[in-house]
């Protein structure tokens, strides 16, 4: 289980984060959703200790990490899976040593062994035929799916998406969350996905964080963040943004 | 750390506020810049060593910087050679373009101007890779994925740089050496005996360690600097080119500030 207890930061004059509370239950898909700027990544950041809060305190299974830096923060991290953003994939690398490397890096496998988990994870992300090609040879969407191979691969118990479908077509955005849905079927994984993609989230989600300037406004199952009575959260999911700028 | 919603200072006490801190904000880059470095020195002697990467490393600060390193050795020398005899013609005493050549290569000018090439082609290129790198959160996933990304594009670079630097070094004093022979012996008339004779004489191997040691001073500073840079870049690309720029001059700088030191310390 993940716990974040009253979470604050401020970049200068800024306040990101103003309090966030939030549980994510071991094998759940938690996704946090909110408008651009509302704190998302940023509390992304913190959950993979790239962030350390000014206040607040967060707990993955038991072991508080909000002060932990470095090598302390490896054991915690070796149970992480990331998809970045924007793949974060390494340009000096073909697709296939991308996946391999953090087999390569923290795992005592063969070569043999290696190379039959990273052909199977790029069979599952559906890029069997990609493994020889450059990150900059393929589309978007395809280095996203390399991101997700590259982060199951080693089977982590908890897989973080940042944004997993920004800049996608309708099509490949509903395939993304198709897979990931699959994928978690598969290997029940702790999933947190940052995400603005309404109304497709609540199809792959168990429960929804809204987060609103800093701050979670609402909590639940998907259903019921739908029908919640919350008028920042009705404002933000039927993306009426002019009403929702009156009340900030 | 400075508190955001504090009220302002009244106005005539703001320059000493402001100049107070330009002070904070010096002494804390310094420390950072100086944090980094014993990072880096400590992960150096710290398995595990990550011997390919500082092979792709060693390949990509010099091999790399090869041919510029030739060829911008052979001219110094020849230039050197071309003034030097023109100097010392008209006082009879163009016997002495040998030594001058060899300790002006050797103390001098090998050390400092190989390392600026250096610099200039392998130097930027590091710190626009890991600039790279930073701004597209490949070094967050590097962290993400419990390594660390000091070992993997630090450490190896600055092993590369005390390895590399003072090769090119040699190269460059080497390819100078002959680069003067060329004009004094060939162009100018200048006896081969005379020319390597009298370099003999007057250049010691105190000479060349003053040189060497310049270099291996030299191949700490530019890595360190350049990768410095790179990690602590700002967003965007133009983060990554005002990182770039920032490392190559500042690179430089140091280069001759130390220079100066090292050749009034050394021997």
């Amino acid at each position: 289980m993940i716990r974040v207890e009253k979470l604050y930061k401020r970049f200068g004059r800024q306040e990101v984060l103003r309090g966030v509370t939030l549980e994510v239950a071991t094998g759940e898909i938690m996704a946090i959703i909110g408008r651009s700027g509302s704190g998302k990544t940023v509390l992304l950041k913190h959950l993979l200790g790239l962030l350390h809060p000014d206040a607040g305190r967060i707990v993955v299974d038991g072991t508080d990490i909000t002060h932990l830096r470095g090598t302390a923060l490896e054991p915690v991290r070796r149970r992480y899976g990331v998809v970045f953003q924007g793949g974060a994939l390494f340009d000096s690398m073909s697709v296939f040593e991308n996946v391999a490397f953090p087999l390569r890096e923290k795992t005592r496998l063969s070569s043999a062994e290696i190379r039959e988990r990273v052909e199977e994870k790029l069979a599952r992300v559906g890029l069997s035929e990609m493994g020889h090609k450059n990150p900059a040879e393929i589309s978007g969407g395809m280095r996203k799916r390399v991101g997700i191979a590259r982060a199951l691969v080693t089977d982590p118990e908890i897989v973080f998406f940042d944004e997993p479908t920004t800049g996608l077509d309708p099509i490949l955005v509903n395939t993304m969350h198709h897979l990931i849905r699959e994928l978690h079927q598969k290997s029940r994984f702790t999933a947190v996905i940052v995400s603005h993609e309404i109304p497709e989230i609540f199809t792959v989600a168990d429960r929804i964080a809204v987060l609103h300037d800093g701050v979670i406004v609402e909590t639940g199952p998907s259903q019921a963040i739908q029908e919640s009575a919350n008028p920042l959260v009705q404002h933000f999911i039927r993306g009426e943004v002019e009403m929702t700028e009156k009340k900030l | 750390m400075s508190d955001p919603d504090a009220r302002p200072f009244p106005l005539p006490v703001r320059p000493i506020e402001a100049l107070g801190r330009l002070a904070l904000y010096v002494v804390e880059a310094l420390g950072r810049f100086g944090r980094f470095l014993i990072q880096a020195v400590t992960f150096t002697f710290v398995p595990p060593f990550k011997v390919g990467r500082l092979l792709n490393r060693i390949h990509f600060i010099g091999f790399r910087s090869l041919t510029i390193v030739i060829l911008t050795g052979g001219f110094t020398g020849m230039a050197l050679g071309l003034q030097l005899y023109l100097t010392l013609i008209r006082v009879g005493s163009e016997a002495f373009v040998g030594p001058g050549v060899g300790l002006a290569l050797v103390r001098e000018l090998g050390p400092v101007l190989s390392a600026v090439f250096v610099t200039g082609l392998a130097g930027s290129a590091l710190t626009a890779e890991i600039g790279i790198m930073r701004i597209t959160e490949q070094i967050d996933a590097l962290q993400v994925m419990a390594l660390n990304p000091m070992r993997y594009l630090v450490v190896p670079a600055m092993v590369a740089g005390v390895i590399t630097f003072p090769m090119m070094t040699a190269l460059f004093d080497v390819v100078g050496i002959y680069g003067g022979y060329v004009v004094a012996v060939h162009l100018l008339g200048l006896s081969p005996g005379t020319y390597f004779g009298e370099m003999q004489s007057f250049t010691d191997m105190t000479d060349v360690m003053v040189g060497f040691w310049k270099s291996l001073a030299f191949g700490i500073l530019v890595p360190w600097v350049c990768t410095y840079k790179g990690f602590h870049c700002g967003h965007g690309a133009e983060g990554v080119a005002r990182a770039t720029t920032e490392a190559v001059v500042l690179s430089c700088v140091l280069i001759l500030v130390f220079n100066y030191f090292l050749g009034s310390v050394l021997p």
